[in-house]
């Protein structure tokens, strides 16, 4: 076990920091239905940290608990180190945790440039009234809030669509456009929802390149879900799996492929 | 000049003067339902409530002085002062805001995600319920409305003298329009230039339009809804009151002017229930419409009259060709 303030070098030489966020005996219930069962497990400031699992084992519940979607009848929520009070959504997104979601919640309506500066709304303090008036300081704001969005933009390799509007997007663009959103909060912690999902091989490839660089470039910490296990081997410095509603492994990539709980969840095991 | 051609122009601005006030009334429904998909009707109720607390304040009437006549026994009726028609319109101002935040706190903050029949209802209720505290409040008597900023300067009432003239001057008729509609034109479209920058430009019309377009994705950006919900229900405050004051400066404050929220409807039904523009360009068509129908078919043909129902019938149209109304958003259904 790691000191969980303290920062250590992984086997592929990869600088992990201290622990940010920790979940704690969390569990989840919708009616009788148990979606999370006891869960604990952390994520560490500058780690890529998969949460992967077959179809239904509670993943996605489980972010939507990090991000404050749905509320769970127990455990703890510990962010940088202090335990979290009960929050809405959006409170989680202010207090610098941003998320994309698996089947995309962009505003359609909205040109890409719109929707990124949207991510921004967090990091804009001026009041009501001088916003509203337009002068000084809102303006220092604004341009200093659309270089950050330009520079995200630029990043993802989304120049070409800036004024398009949304709705008129591919799906694979529309992912980037999201992650472009959620980056542009600049957040402590990057969720993200099953990104490859409905992905063909050269889209997931592109959308791996981007993780990666995030992680490399901006020192984001990114926690994902993911049910294509070779994606997320490649990716992920820690990996936790479930399988309905309960955490069978916990690990470097290396381990987790060679637990037989997770082997079993994944191939079947045979009942005799 | 031609007479009836001059005169068909006049009833034309006239037409477009009134089209005005239909568009203030729908503008309100138009930010409400954009951003919580709640069809507010009561939106007219509202302008009225705006329009008595103004005057009410302005006269400096006690609120609520029958019933506290009844319950203590005093004969209170009146402060005994004249409140500035500025101060007085700052204070229904808060009064709108404050009834906003009631609005979303006490009834809608418990129907999120409740089907639309079910909040249309409950907007139903608010509107009577409002109706029942404005009489209870200021009491149910036609009052007159002037706003004025000095003793002698006040919204102006009557026909525009110099326009008259100089129509006369140029085309050897003169064109009757009205003071108070001029007025309304240029207050209505400095209010329409406001609310477009502020949905452009600040932070609080960007969230806005965030959560018109999707509210999961507006909460995964830090937008607080029920802070939107609450800033459009005060926004759509202040256009009823705007609203009010121009329909009470031209016809009294009186409870009949809670029934123009039925001329929004075919307005909205044109216009579309999303598009600020097509508010305005719906209750300009309208406005035009019925009056020239009237002048030109109505009258002598139809017996007159035309004009109660002229708005539906061209709403009964758009509806059966173009159901989502001149700007509305396409309606595409896939299979």
């Amino acid at each position: 076990m790691k000191d969980v303030t303290e920062s250590y070098v992984t086997a592929d030489g990869r600088t992990i920091g201290p622990v940010v966020m920790e979940m704690k005996n969390i569990t989840l219930r919708f009616g009788g239905v148990e979606a999370i069962k006891d869960i604990s497990f952390d994520i560490r400031e500058g780690e890529i940290r998969a949460i992967i699992g077959p179809n239904g084992a509670g993943k996605s519940s489980m972010l939507n608990v990090i991000s404050g979607f749905y509320v769970p009848q127990e455990g703890e929520v510990w962010y940088k180190g202090a335990r979290r009070p009960s929050m809405k959504p959006f409170e989680v997104a202010q207090q610098g945790i941003a998320r994309t979601f698996q089947n995309i919640a962009l505003f359609e309506g909205m040109s890409v440039l719109d929707n990124v500066m949207t991510g921004r709304l967090t990091h804009m303090k001026t009041g009501l009234f001088a916003q509203s008036l337009w002068k000084g300081k809102a303006e220092e704001e604004e341009i200093a809030n659309r270089e950050v969005a330009e520079k995200i933009i630029d990043f993802l390799e989304i120049q070409a669509i800036r004024k398009t509007p949304v709705a008129r997007l591919p799906y694979g663009l529309k992912k980037r456009v999201e992650l472009a959103r959620a980056l542009a909060a600049e957040p402590s912690i990057l969720l993200l929802d099953e990104p490859m999902a409905g992905m063909n091989v050269e889209e997931k490839e592109d959308m791996s390149r981007f993780i990666l660089d995030v992680n490399d470039e901006f020192g984001t910490t990114i926690a994902l879900i993911e049910h294509d296990m070779g994606v997320v081997m490649d990716l992920s410095d820690r990996v936790v799996v479930m399988d309905y509603g309960k955490k069978i492994g916990d690990g470097t990539p290396h381990d987790v492929r060679n637990n037989q709980d997770v082997i079993d969840a994944y191939l079947g095991v045979a009942h005799d | 000049m031609n007479e009836q051609l001059a005169f068909t122009i006049e009833v034309f601005a006239n037409g477009l003067m009134a089209g005005v006030l239909y568009a203030l009334v729908a503008l309100g429904f138009v930010l409400i339902y954009k951003a919580s998909g709640i069809f507010n009707y009561a939106q007219g109720v509202m302008a009225l409530f705006a329009a008595m607390t103004l005057v009410g304040i302005q006269n400096g009437q006690v609120p609520f002085a029958h019933l506290i006549n009844a319950i203590f026994g005093t004969d209170v009726h009146h402060f005994g002062w004249h409140v500035h028609s500025f101060l007085a319109i700052a204070l229904t101002v808060v009064v709108m805001i404050a009834l906003a935040w009631m609005v979303q706190k006490f009834v809608f903050k418990h129907l999120v995600g409740q089907e639309p029949i079910i909040l249309f209802m409950a907007t139903i209720g608010l509107a009577y319920f409002l109706e029942g505290v404005a009489d209870l409040m200021w009491g149910s008597e036609l009052k007159a409305l002037n706003v004025c900023a000095t003793e002698t300067a006040c919204l102006p009432q009557g026909m525009n003298v110099w326009l008259e003239g100089t129509t006369y001057e140029a085309l050897g008729y003169g064109f009757f329009i009205d003071n108070l509609d001029i007025v309304a034109s240029i207050v209505a479209a400095i209010l329409v230039v406001g609310l477009v920058m502020f949905a452009q430009y600040t932070k609080q019309g960007r969230a806005m339009r965030a959560v018109a377009d999707d509210h999961q994705a507006a909460l995964s950006v830090g937008v607080s809804l029920n802070f939107i919900w609450v800033l459009v229900w005060s926004l759509a405050g202040f256009v009823a009151l705007v609203a009010g004051i121009m329909w009470g400066a031209k016809s009294g404050v009186q409870f009949s002017l809670s029934l123009i929220a039925l001329k929004a409807l075919p307005v909205l039904m044109l216009g579309g229930f999303t598009s600020i523009p097509g508010a305005i360009v719906g209750g300009l068509i309208i406005g035009v419409g019925e009056k020239l129908f009237e002048f030109l078919i109505g009258a002598p043909y139809l017996g007159g009259a035309t004009e109660n129902w002229f708005a539906y019938m061209l709403a009964l149209l758009f509806l059966v060709f173009r159901p989502q109304g001149l700007f509305g958003e396409k309606i595409i259904e896939r299979v």
